[in-house]
């Protein structure tokens, strides 16, 4: 079918591109790892090094290579996802991410669920009821969380709620008598916990990551409850809503059941961003929380002046960023009837 | 003739002509159409008030701070606010009134470069690529996609991490990690006009390439351009106080307000303002950024409300 | 003379703007048989929303007053939401200008059917099914079986103006108010639109209301003729006598048309005046209603 022809052609355009960017992201990477002052030579052999260890240092890492065969051995040295070691931990790069990726995850992944769960219900009821109080109180919730610095926020919060009240635990993601006690499984402390049957455990997560992710909420929610509300405010002044009401459909099915499904496509995508973005947007929030992720990891090894670390954390959480883009893309294409 | 027994017109009727009779007075007169517009948005206005404020802070800081913002006094250490000092010092005992004063020039100057050179850059490459069509604006493009790609903070921690920490440093990461949404604006308003009848009447009146993308498509970017900057404006803020937080833009002692959040972060249970205080700060002239952003956006964008 | 379905006085609808009060609808009186009225008048003349206000879809902060406005002697001008929503679909109907836009995008057409139709009949989902088949059929759709499973998208405006038809009628309502339903279409086929609506309206015994621009295509279809100008109705007649009408308006926009048994040189340009939007309305039976009454 002609149809099934279209989705194939676009299908691979969005993939070439896909490889494009991935290209794009790891030249980036490559040309600041190259670019900074910092020798990663003198980084291994150590200040007091004699000129020919240096070298020899300087070939065995291949730094002696014209730059296009160093780029060709690093694309290929990060397909194997061998993002060298990480001078301040000791551990090849990809062993230290694979242990703080989850950590991250977690957060992003409740943090958008909370988004999601308030955000787009605030926002749809602020388009059909547009000027009314829940209207400006979603107005007034995104307008402070666009105005906010997330990590003073955090900090405030943690003041309160853990300093004050005593109603969440504090940083990091357990107590330390839980550490290690649950088995490894998803590496996602609830549901490992919940897988385990321990929940005590569960409830010491969920203490520890209520807050962070109530935080990282937030900011999903208003970006989430704002996109909601345009998308919503379009579809409303369609003429087939008048079809709707006309046959005397009530409100609520009219507003859920004809305006809402319309905008179930694009918000899927508005959803795929903010986690994206929740990704990214935890760096600040883990420092902050002592939350052992990839943000704090980032920026701890970037303090050492530790590259590879920070380098491979910029490419996961890139190719995250990425994978999600192309992600909404393709739900997008395919889950819409009309985009066919 | 005028006649003389008539009144002049006043100011306000001069400006509000239906008929301008000079260039001058239509462009004044647009001008004063959108500020009465602007100005019946109180919010905006509200906004309006408290970035001149903000300007006036940094300009007269020597005199409005109290205590000089680095001295430090050991025996003052982390007091809470009081008369002496209305927002409590520091660890190191210095003001954090007087902080929070001079770490306004430090917000503004961050701001204000960034502002200036993302969108500028972002208008180039938008327009050449969009003006020039072909393989340019494949090529152009593409490298804007991939910097949209990229996750901002991760991408301007990374170049930090590259050139090392300070000012300059932050504003270049940040003036980098920003230009492309600048780019795809100015773009779309090229392609827009790029065909319009008198982008051609200027052609056959002899105008090279240059002259018809400075004379006569830039102008028609701006004004979408600067609703943007006015709604980036506190993303950058946000993102500078960011770098700050992490120890990546201004180096101490100078105060800069990411920075004593920072420092106050240790304190945070027990001595709370430390850190507080400079946060308010940046909330409420970010808060200030995005209502005038609204409310420029309501009087520049050419979609919006206005007929 | 038997009870009119539909029976209207001074209707008024008024929107606050910045500059005061705008009434788009200024003392609008007729009454609706089980016949085929016309509604013609230029854009912003208050014809459509004269159809909305009968349907109660005009939104806030707009609003709704007449003297009179009764279904069947019963009134429902203002009648609460839920009330109305049993009318709206049940009793009175609209097909609107565009099925590109007045379908839902994303629905099945033939669960838009079902869902207008169970809404005020009930029934199972087999019954409804059977019954959106059969009003497919009723629309002329050859093949109801595989039209009841596309998306709007991917029907033509003719077939999806038949399925907006098919759908509005499947509650089985009394009055069907149909506005511009043909204007969107291809000339081709708006012949074949408007003569199924005819026949199903006919022989369901149902009101029709045509609102439409176009003064020939109404004079062919309806039986009477209002003409609406500036939110009134400034002339109302049968719609065999309309080369007889009186007004200036009518006349112009009857001399603004080209003629075949009458060629001229040159078509008259309508001309407005400015007493027309003030001025009474010349011989209509409606004239000694009451109209201050609220």
């Amino acid at each position: 079918m002609a149809a099934t022809g279209r989705r194939a052609k676009a299908l691979g355009g969005i993939l070439l591109s896909l490889a494009l960017t991935l290209l794009g992201l790891l030249l980036v990477t490559f040309i600041i790892g190259r670019v900074m002052p910092i020798d990663p030579v003198l980084k291994v052999v150590g200040e007091r090094a004699t000129p020919a260890q240096y070298e020899a240092a300087r070939q065995a890492m291949g730094l002696d290579q014209p730059l296009v065969v160093q780029f060709i051995g690093y694309i290929g040295d990060v397909l194997r996802g061998d993002f060298g070691r990480s001078i301040s931990t000791g551990h090849p790069v990809s062993e230290d991410l694979r242990r703080v990726f989850p950590a991250t995850l977690e957060l992003a992944a409740l943090g958008t669920l909370i988004g999601v769960l308030i955000g787009v219900p605030l926002g749809v009821v602020a388009a059909a009821r547009r000027g009314g109080w829940v209207d400006q109180i979603a107005r007034v919730a995104a307008l402070v969380g666009y105005s906010m610095p997330i990590f003073w926020l955090g900090l405030m919060g943690l003041l309160v709620f853990y300093g004050i009240l005593g109603w969440v635990g504090g940083p990091g993601r357990q107590d330390i008598i839980y550490d290690g006690m649950v088995p490894e499984v998803t590496r996602l402390l609830l549901i490992d916990s919940a897988l385990a049957g321990d929940w005590g455990a569960f409830r010491d997560a969920f203490s520890h990551i209520i807050l962070p992710a109530s935080l990282l909420g937030y900011f999903s929610l208003a970006y989430i409850s704002r996109m909601t509300r345009s998308f919503m405010l379009e579809q409303l002044s369609a003429e087939y809503i008048t079809t709707a009401r006309v046959k005397g459909l009530s409100e609520r099915r009219v507003v859920w059941g004809h305006a809402f499904r319309n905008i179930a496509v694009p918000l899927v995508t508005v959803i795929a961003l903010s986690f994206g973005s929740l990704l990214e947007g935890s760096v600040l929030t883990e420092i902050i929380f002592s939350w052992p992720g990839i943000g704090s990891y980032i920026t701890k090894t970037l303090l050492a002046g530790d590259m590879n670390a920070v380098l491979g954390g910029t490419i996961v959480v890139g190719v995250c960023f990425i994978g999600l883009n192309v992600l909404s893309d393709l739900l997008y294409r395919f889950l819409d009837p009309r985009a066919a | 003739m005028t006649d003389l027994s008539t009144r002049s017109p006043s100011t306000r009727d001069w400006l509000l002509s239906d008929a301008p009779s000079t260039r001058r007075q239509a462009r004044l007169g647009s001008l004063y159409q959108g500020w009465l517009t602007f100005r019946a948005n109180t919010l905006a206005m509200v906004g309006l008030v408290i970035l001149i404020a903000l300007a006036l802070m940094a300009i007269f800081a020597p005199w409005l701070s109290p205590y000089d913002p680095v001295a430090q006094n050991l025996a003052d250490r982390l007091m809470p606010p009081s008369a002496a000092h209305w927002l409590g010092t520091d660890a190191l005992g210095r003001d954090i009134l007087s902080r929070i004063i001079w770490g306004s020039r430090v917000t503004l100057f961050i701001v204000g470069t960034v502002a200036l050179i993302s969108p500028i850059l972002g208008l180039l490459i938008g327009t050449v690529a969009g003006f020039a069509g072909g393989w340019v604006d494949q090529i152009l493009m593409r490298i804007t996609d991939i910097f949209l790609a990229f996750p901002k903070l991760i991408l301007a921690l990374a170049l930090v991490a590259a050139l090392g920490p300070g000012i300059v440093n932050a504003v270049l990461a940040l003036a980098i990690t920003g230009w492309p949404p600048y780019a795809r604006l100015a773009r779309a308003e090229t392609l827009a006009v790029r065909n319009a009848d008198y982008i051609a009447a200027a052609r056959l009146q002899g105008a090279g390439p240059a002259r018809l993308l400075i004379g006569h498509v830039w102008p028609m970017c701006v004004s979408s351009l600067i609703v943007r900057v006015a709604l980036d404006m506190a993303g950058i803020i946000l993102s500078a106080a960011g770098l700050g937080f992490l120890g990546l833009g201004a180096q101490p002692p100078l105060p800069e307000w990411g920075a004593m959040i920072s420092d106050g972060r240790t304190y945070i249970l027990d001595h709370w303002w430390v850190a507080a205080m400079p946060g308010m700060a940046i909330f409420i002239v970010s808060l200030a950024f995005n209502l005038l952003g609204d409310g420029l956006r309501d009087v520049l964008d050419p979609k919006g409300a206005k007929e | 003379m038997t009870a009119p379905l539909l029976s209207i006085r001074d209707l008024r609808v008024t929107f606050p703007t910045r500059q005061g009060e705008f009434q788009a609808v200024r003392g609008v009186s007729f009454d609706l048989g089980r016949e085929r009225l016309g509604v013609v008048g230029e854009s912003g003349s208050g014809k459509s929303m004269t159809g909305r206000a009968i349907l109660g879809l005009v939104r806030p902060p707009g609003r709704v007053t007449a003297a009179r406005m009764d279904l069947d002697g019963q009134p429902i001008l203002n009648l609460p939401e839920r009330r109305m929503r049993a009318i709206r679909g049940g009793r009175i109907s609209m097909v609107m200008q565009d099925p590109k836009f007045s379908l839902n995008p994303v629905m099945r057409v033939g669960q838009q059917i079902i869902e207008a139709y169970r809404l005020h009949a009930g029934g199972g989902r087999a019954q409804a099914r059977a019954k959106a088949m059969e009003m497919l059929a009723a629309v002329q759709i050859r093949d109801p079986e595989r039209v009841f499973d596309l998306y709007p998208h991917e029907v033509s405006g003719g077939m999806g103006q038949r399925i907006m038809i098919a759908m509005m009628l499947a509650p089985d309502p009394e009055i069907l108010i149909a506005d511009e339903p043909t204007s969107a279409l291809d000339v081709s086929v708006r012949a074949e639109v408007l003569n199924i609506m005819d026949a199903l309206v006919r022989d369901r015994g149902m009101g029709l209301i045509f609102i439409s621009h176009d003064l020939n295509l109404v004079a062919q279809f309806c039986d009477r003729v209002l003409i609406m100008y500036a939110g009134r109705v400034v002339e109302e007649l049968p719609a065999r006598d309309l080369h007889a009408a009186r007004h200036p308006y009518t006349r112009g926009l009857l001399d603004s048309l080209p003629r075949l048994d009458a060629p001229v040189d040159r078509l008259a340009v309508l001309e407005r005046e400015e007493s027309w939007r003030t001025e009474a309305i010349e011989g209509s039976m409606l004239d000694a209603q009451p109209g201050g009454l609220r």
